[in-house]
């Protein structure tokens, strides 16, 4: 009994990892699952057109490249880096983040940062009390609240000096 | 003869513009009236002038003059007349030719306008608008000739504009090479006039800055008079912009509109400096703020706007835009760097004058929540640029390319355009010069109240996705805070003046166009905003190959693909591959679509042509990618489910509407009897609030 069990599971083990291999040849991957990497590199030779829907023949050969890979096992980064050891890191969406690289990351942030504090300083000069320029017309209107009956006021005002 | 003809009034008019700068300059420094008067005289010429070149280019383009390497380039006889027209736009020579006599016709425009008030600007306008149309025609006149012919030399075929020898006869090519087919579609024939509308307007502004800044007259006027000129030059951007995304979604066959493309960013940027500007001048002309950064603003959109032109023109990129290669970048370079150092030695040198007249007082106010949109604004401009130029730059300094793509764009801008949206949603309910956190409060609550419910049924309904939720949370803050406006303005007046809601909501809206416009432009981009994050965050796609007969799955729809047939038009020089394939929506047929190929010949381009099912709800969008030729058997198609992307087209709708309202001309002040000046001064009053 025992050693039909062991014979049984070895068979089925077997029977496993044929139809497992059977499988893998069987199935190329789909459409979609090398549209997904395709969609994150760029056509190397069309600029600025990602791979998954450059329609050259290059590009098609390329995606045809990445569906083999794919057949053969490699994991996406794999087939990313493939890319870039052939064709440089212009085929990927974003630079990577190293050497000077890092400027394209870095840059954008500081600046805006450097405008915010600018914009801050900026508020607290002009909020500090100073005596206001008299006779500036523009004070008026300044001080208009948002509350309903002024609103309503002001509208009124307004058809008064349309008639 | 027409060629040498065209070529003769370019150089005339070449002549007559540096003419207009120098009798302008020197019409001020000597006091002459009339040479101020005779410059702007020259101005008005240069339009007939280039209007006389420009037609001379049509002509030859509709009647096949092949011996034109220009008409070679862009037509072929079996393109229609109207193609043959736009293709005017359609190649570098042709477009820069195109943006001066847009030039052309928007400075005469302004140098008809009543001067009396202004007249101290008038020669100096002129220096300007002219410094710019010299660059423009010169660019045309001795870089890119759309004149030039082609020569045969004893066998040998050059392009020039004379003839380069006694024996060279001229060459005529039977046929020319045609349009990219990709520039054939009615979004592409309009779109390029309409940026180059924006971009051409934007110099108005502009010279009026320099104007103010050279006389020393620094107050308002300046602003009061461009006023309506920089909402006509943000509408034709924006138009240009929308048309340019609506062609790449209904022709690039990427199931997209907007590719961060450093083409795209080149039209982008300088309405990126507009829309802060509109903003910003809305501050002076209440407060007598920002003068500086009004200047810095306006001076800054000129310069992107040669900038972009100089991107998109000099080939410096190349991308799926860069149809045209030429040696003119370091002209472009030159004239970008040269503006903006005088530009800045001006603003500089007036610096002290252009002092504040009054004082921000708090952080709530309306100025306060204007000077963060620039902020905004300026961010996402900084993104921008340096998402152009980094990859030029890594070229140049370490020799390698790379691509700065959608990933960095969308990461470093979603959460300024999510900044914008909230300040959209706020500032029109803060009052100028001071708001507190109460009154702001009792403006909002409710409108904040409705949109955290919406959130919540959407979570419970649509999506968990945390981007999203904050997306639509501010998107419905925006919606409701501004409607809420627009009724409690006409509630008010309901009460007050006894109308029913409508007639009460037109007259509050028609009384201050200005604002009212802008909430409405508000609205559409708060719609705009839906189709974004909805194509954005939920797009779905699958490609597959199928037999007649059987079907692809995606989201709520199948599509079965029935049949594909493939046939030439010699005529048009096009083989065109288009399949029928059935549409089902939850099991339920709703219709065929037709998603085809068009083969061109002559430039051996294919033309990927969705076939599109659009609701409210969303897009179905598929494209052929690929069939089999000889048995017809099967085809590969890729399908995209777009969710609420038709909001994105609505939006821009509403968008144009709003921006009509706002800038439709009424009558200048001065121009009106004196028995409706109390009605301007009502509409000053009331654009003063």
């Amino acid at each position: 009994m025992k050693k039909t069990l062991i014979i049984l599971s070895i068979v089925l083990a077997f029977g496993a990892f044929f139809t497992g291999v059977a499988f893998a040849q069987d199935s190329t991957p789909s459409d979609d699952e090398v549209n997904a990497i395709a969609k994150q590199l760029y056509c190397p030779v069309c600029e600025n057109t990602p791979l998954d829907v450059c329609p050259t023949e290059a590009c098609r050969q390329w995606r045809e490249l990445i569906r083999d890979m794919l057949a053969e096992g490699k994991s996406e980064q794999e087939i990313k880096d493939y890319f870039v050891a052939n064709y440089g890191a212009r085929v990927l969406a974003e630079p990577p983040r190293k050497g000077f690289n890092w400027f394209v990351y870095i840059v954008p942030p500081v600046l805006i940062l450097i405008g915010a504090v600018i914009l801050f300083n900026s508020f607290r000069a002009w909020t500090r009390p100073k005596s206001a320029a008299p006779g500036s017309g523009r004070e008026k209107e300044a001080g208009v609240s948002s509350s309903d009956d002024e609103y309503i006021k002001r509208l009124e005002e307004e058809l008064k000096n349309r008639k | 003869m027409l060629p040498e003809f065209g070529y003769g009034v370019l150089l005339v008019s070449f002549i007559v513009t540096v003419y207009s700068g120098f009798a302008a300059v020197f019409g001020v420094t000597r006091k002459s009236a009339t040479l101020v008067e005779s410059a702007r005289r020259a101005q008005l010429l240069t339009f007939p002038l280039l209007t006389a070149a420009s037609g001379s280019l049509i002509y030859l383009l509709v009647n096949n003059h092949y011996e034109v390497s220009f008409v070679y380039e862009v037509t072929s006889r079996s393109m229609p007349t109207y193609l043959k027209v736009t293709a005017w736009w359609g190649g570098q020579a042709g477009s820069l030719l195109f943006w001066s006599w847009l030039l052309a016709l928007f400075t005469s425009a302004v140098t008809l306008r009543k001067w009396d008030r202004d007249l101290e600007f008038l020669p100096w306008v002129i220096v300007v608008s002219s410094v710019t149309l010299t660059f423009f025609v010169g660019m045309v006149a001795f870089y890119e000739n759309p004149f030039t012919r082609f020569w045969d030399i004893g066998g040998q075929v050059a392009p020039s504009l004379f003839a380069p020898s006694a024996n060279a006869v001229l060459f005529t090519p039977e046929d020319g090479r045609g349009l990219n087919p990709l520039l054939r579609h009615p979004g592409m024939v309009i779109h390029p006039p309409m940026l180059y509308l924006g971009f051409v307007s934007f110099v108005i502004p502009y010279a009026f800055a320099m104007a103010a800044l050279i006389t020393g007259r620094t107050d308002d006027r300046w602003i009061r008079i461009t006023r309506r000129w920089t909402l006509w030059a943000w509408l034709f951007l924006s138009l240009g912009l929308v048309l340019g995304g609506r062609w790449a979604y209904d022709v690039l066959g990427w199931g997209g509109y907007w590719g961060w493309d450093p083409v795209e960013i080149a039209a982008f940027m300088p309405w990126l400096t507009g829309t802060a500007f509109l903003h910003s001048v809305m501050i002076q002309e209440k407060r007598g703020l920002l003068k500086h950064w009004n200047m810095v603003l306006i001076i800054l959109t000129y310069a992107l706007v040669i900038f972009g032109t100089f991107l998109t023109r000099s080939g410096v990129l190349s991308s799926v835009h860069a149809f045209a290669n030429s040696p003119i970048g370091p002209l472009f370079m030159s004239f970008v760097s040269l503006t903006l150092i005088v530009s800045v030695r001006l603003l500089i040198q007036r610096w002290p004058e252009l002092r504040s007249e009054t004082e921000m007082k708090s952080m709530l106010s309306r100025e306060a929540f204007f000077l963060f949109n620039n902020l905004l604004f300026m961010g996402i401009l900084i993104v921008c640029f340096w998402g152009v130029i980094s990859p030029l730059a890594s070229e140049l300094f370490t020799g390698t390319k790379i691509t700065v793509g959608p990933p960095y764009y969308e990461r470093a801008t979603g959460p300024l355009f999510a900044g914008l949206l909230f300040l959209m949603a706020i500032a029109p309910l803060s009052a100028w010069g001071h708001s507190t956190i109460q009154t702001l409060g009792r403006a909002l609550w409710k409108s904040a109240l409705a949109a955290s419910l919406l959130t919540l049924g959407l979570v419970i309904t649509y999506t968990t996705n945390p981007y999203a939720l904050t997306g639509f949370f501010l998107i419905a803050f925006v919606l409701f805070a501004t409607l809420h406006e627009f009724w409690r303005g006409a509630n008010a007046r309901m009460r007050s003046q006894n109308e029913n809601f409508f007639a009460a909501l037109g007259r509050l809206m028609g009384r201050n166009r200005r604002r009212y416009g802008g909430y409405i432009i508000h609205i559409s981009m708060a719609l705009m905003a839906i189709g974004i994050l909805g194509i954005e965050i939920f797009q779905i796609e699958t490609q597959g190959t199928v037999a007649a007969g059987e079907s692809l799955n995606l989201g709520d729809y199948r599509v079965e693909y029935r049949e594909l047939a493939s046939w030439d038009d010699f005529g048009a020089g096009v083989n065109y591959t288009r399949s029928v394939v059935d549409i089902y929506e939850n099991g339920v047929y709703i219709g065929k679509l037709h998603p085809r190929i068009d083969y061109y010949y002559e430039s051996q381009q294919n033309m990927t042509i969705p076939g599109q099912h659009a609701t409210f709800k969303d897009d179905l969008y598929i494209l052929l990618v690929d069939w089999q030729p000889v048995s017809h058997e099967g085809a590969t198609f890729k399908i995209f489910v777009n969710p609420l992307v038709n909001w994105l087209w609505i939006g821009c709708l509403v968008f144009l509407f709003g921006l009509i309202f706002a800038a439709w001309p009424d009558k200048d002040p001065a121009d009106e009897p004196v028995r409706r000046k109390v009605g301007v001064a009502g509409r000053q009053a009331s654009a003063a609030d």
